[in-house]
């Protein structure tokens, strides 16, 4: 076992790296610095102070005890056998970062960047969020550690997750909504870029992905390689074996990052990010900078992004709010034209299919981010076969996605969702809700029907 | 010698500073932004920075975006860009493009260098570009000619200020305060001790400040310390406010009064 790859799943190696990028953040062509010359001296400072943090001793061992007693690490690796039933019969495992405190894999790399932080001197950060997680998971971090904190979010994010707009205030966070450009992840980034300029002196920018300019697509790797250090270790234990591929859905690509690094060096074992296809990449209306985008800068980076023929950046779509962004990180475009990562797009439909299966099969509801990895398991293990090991990365829970799932296949109590509700003609209704879900509501297979079952309020009587 | 720093050692010659004017093509259309640009040069601009539209401003305050949204959405593109650079050229001022780099680098590099060159542009500012960045850009400018104008901060160190002012040419871009573009009641110190560390590593290289200018009194007091004063969301709020053409005019004699009486008092 080399040094990339831990003995155990508690440990976790900092120091360990792959040999990319270089010392001035390039991946190959991709990555580099493209932002005004005001913000270069606070990136130096950040990059030098993380250098110094990421092999100090003290640092280390602080933050391998947050992972531990306040994230919940590690997190446990589990078998779905009857979601793999759809999966062509190929074994899967979830690695469970929908368990971890804050209910995502965000929780990794804010509370490293809120130890940096506070390294540096500074008192104040400052946070994009599509989804609402990172926003979430940088407003906790603040919390914890007595740093005031402002997330910048779109407008139209705001209205499709209000609820993890009203966790964020609850945990005493500013929440200011974008209503410039689309209103979502992208003009969040363009606000809190523009935040950061004006107040770099006393604020810090917890960057929530692998995108963005150096120092921040190695840095939030590094915070988010715990997935895989841990997964890789915990997958050879149960079988012995690694897994055939290792698959995770793609926005700015943190989580997938995260799962992957500890496998670039296994050759043999296939690396699948999942982008959001949206109504299907050749409708245009989609989110799969890879596979439907071309290299071009955007937030700082070179990598690959949505874009006309004049280099404006095109809006995307996804049902997904933490997916819904026109880029990618630069890492992701360097292990794509080097062909050691593939990817693929996975539409709504599919997704909101693999959703469903999974609530009813494994009683397990995902983030719908996260439904996008298990629908590319659906498609890999028929690929594959029976023999496959299929490892995906359950990147966050979906309790925050419930009211689009609602919206989705018409449940709700008031009915199915008529034309006029927006929410409903966003999220597609109409579409076919697939197997996992009907709207007459079948009982799952096996399961006891509702007139057999004991109504809640009479249970104690016949227990 | 470059075109940039031609125009402005003559100013400086006239015992002032040169006054350097931005407008986006393409708000709120392109023909009427180029009638606009044509009006800051009669009201007295030295130069005009030609905005190239974009839609991820990051470095904009709300004034630019607003403008440059509208010609985003209708498309307006480098064709347009170019069009507005001749015009400029023939309404007697130095035209210099002003863009955020991904639109450069998706008409490509040495094909917008040729075209910018054939049109009769200066060069380019580029707000989200600096010179650790700029291989092909540096290559393309030193090929056609062209001036390349870095931005330099308040928090760059001294030995980024002087790697940077080394690959400049046309002038200096000192971004005079920590933010994004916007009117501003004070321009503040910090301008003043920027173009003084710049100065010192500059050479002949004129420094001009941007940044927070809106009115004739501002720019004599910049004029006061620095070679070109530049004003962008000014002019862009004449149009936002439908003043139009005969605003930017109103506003260009102004500015072009200021950057006259500043030497005395400063």
């Amino acid at each position: 076992m080399t040094a990339l790859h831990p003995a155990a799943p508690d440990v976790r190696d900092l120091t360990a790296r792959p040999e990319w990028p270089d010392a001035t953040g390039h991946f190959g062509p991709y990555g580099g610095r493209f932002v005004p010359e005001a913000l270069i001296a606070a990136l130096d400072e950040l990059s030098e102070a993380y250098e110094a943090m990421r092999v100090d001793p003290e640092f280390i061992a602080e933050y391998a005890r947050l992972q531990r007693d306040y994230t919940g690490r590690p997190n446990p690796v589990t078998e779905v056998p009857k979601f793999a039933e759809h999966c062509g019969g190929a074994r899967v495992l979830l690695k469970r970062e929908d368990l971890n405190h804050t209910g995502s894999h965000k929780i990794n790399n804010v509370l490293g960047q809120a130890l940096l932080t506070k390294r540096i001197g500074k008192s104040r950060v400052i946070a994009e969020t599509g989804a609402g997680q990172h926003g979430v998971a940088t407003a906790t971090a603040a919390a914890l550690m007595g740093l005031s904190c402002t997330v910048y979010m779109g407008e139209e994010d705001t209205r499709r997750q209000a609820l993890n707009v009203a966790r964020m205030r609850l945990l005493g966070a500013e929440v200011i909504p974008v209503t410039t450009g689309s209103r979502t992840l992208k003009d969040a980034i363009n606000e809190a870029f523009r935040d950061w300029v004006t107040n770099v002196e006393t604020t810090n920018y917890v960057f929530g992905t692998v995108a963005g300019p150096h120092p921040f697509p190695a840095m939030v790797r590094d915070f988010q390689r715990v997935i895989g250090d841990e997964a890789r270790a915990q997958v050879l234990e149960r079988e012995g074996r690694l897994p055939d591929a290792v698959l995770a859905c793609v926005g700015g690509g943190s989580n997938a990052i995260g799962i992957f690094t500890a496998f670039v060096p296994d050759a043999d074992v296939r690396l699948i990010g999942l982008e959001a296809g949206g109504d299907g990449v050749e409708t245009g209306r989609h989110a799969s900078s890879i596979t439907g985008g071309d290299p071009g800068v955007l937030h700082g980076a070179r990598s690959y992004l949505l874009q006309d023929a004049n280099g404006q950046t095109i809006e995307s779509h996804s049902i997904s709010a933490g997916l819904d962004y026109p880029g990618v990180g630069p890492e992701h475009a360097y292990l794509h034209d080097m062909g050691r990562a593939e990817y693929r797009p996975i539409t709504d439909s599919e997704a909101m299919e693999a959703f469903a299966l999974l609530c009813r099969t494994e009683g397990i509801i995902p983030a719908i981010e996260s439904a996008h990895a298990l629908a590319g398991a659906m498609k890999v293990g028929q690929e594959l076969g029976p023999d496959a090991l299929l490892l995906v990365n359950l990147s966050g829970r979906g309790d925050k996605d419930v009211e689009t799932a609602s919206a989705w296949f018409g449940l709700g109590e008031h009915g199915a969702p008529t034309d006029e509700d927006a929410r409903a003609v966003e999220a597609g209704r109409g579409a076919d809700p697939g197997p996992g879900l009907d709207e007459e509501q079948h009982a799952t297979e096996g399961a006891v029907a509702n007139h057999e079952a004991v109504a809640g309020q009479d249970a104690g009587e016949q227990a | 010698m470059s075109a940039l720093q031609t125009v402005i050692e003559g100013a400086r010659a006239e015992g002032r500073a040169a006054l350097i004017a931005y407008l986006p093509v393409g708000y709120p259309d392109v023909d009427t932004s180029i009638a606009a640009m044509v009006a800051a040069v009669e009201g007295g601009a030295d130069v005009v920075e030609v905005g190239v539209p974009y839609s991820d401003p990051g470095m904009d305050g709300p004034v630019i975006q607003e403008a440059v949204e509208v010609a985003v959405s209708a498309g307006v593109g480098m064709t347009d860009v170019l069009r507005a650079v001749a015009a400029v050229s023939a309404a007697g001022a130095v035209p210099v493009v002003m863009s955020y780099w991904n639109p450069i680098e998706r008409y490509g590099v040495d094909r917008f260098a040729d075209d910018l060159a054939a049109a009769g542009g200066a060069g380019a500012i580029t707000p989200d570009l600096i010179p650790d960045e700029a291989a092909a850009w540096l290559s393309a400018s030193e090929r056609t000619g062209l001036d390349r104008v870095f931005l330099v901060a308040p928090s760059s160190t001294d030995a980024r200020l002087a790697a940077t002012i080394a690959s400049c040419r046309g002038f200096v871009y000192a971004a005079s305060t920590m933010g994004v573009t916007g009117s501003r009641a004070t321009v503040g110190d910090a301008a003043e001790r920027l173009v003084d560390r710049s100065r010192e590593v500059s050479g002949d290289l004129p420094v001009c400040v941007g940044l927070g200018v809106s009115t004739g009194d501002q720019a004599a007091e910049v004029a006061g310390f620095a070679d070109g004063v530049i004003v962008g969301s000014a002019y862009v709020r004449q149009l936002l406010d439908g003043r139009g053409a005969d605003g930017v005019r109103v506003l260009s004699e102004e500015l072009a009064a200021g950057v006259r009486r500043a030497r005395v008092g400063a």
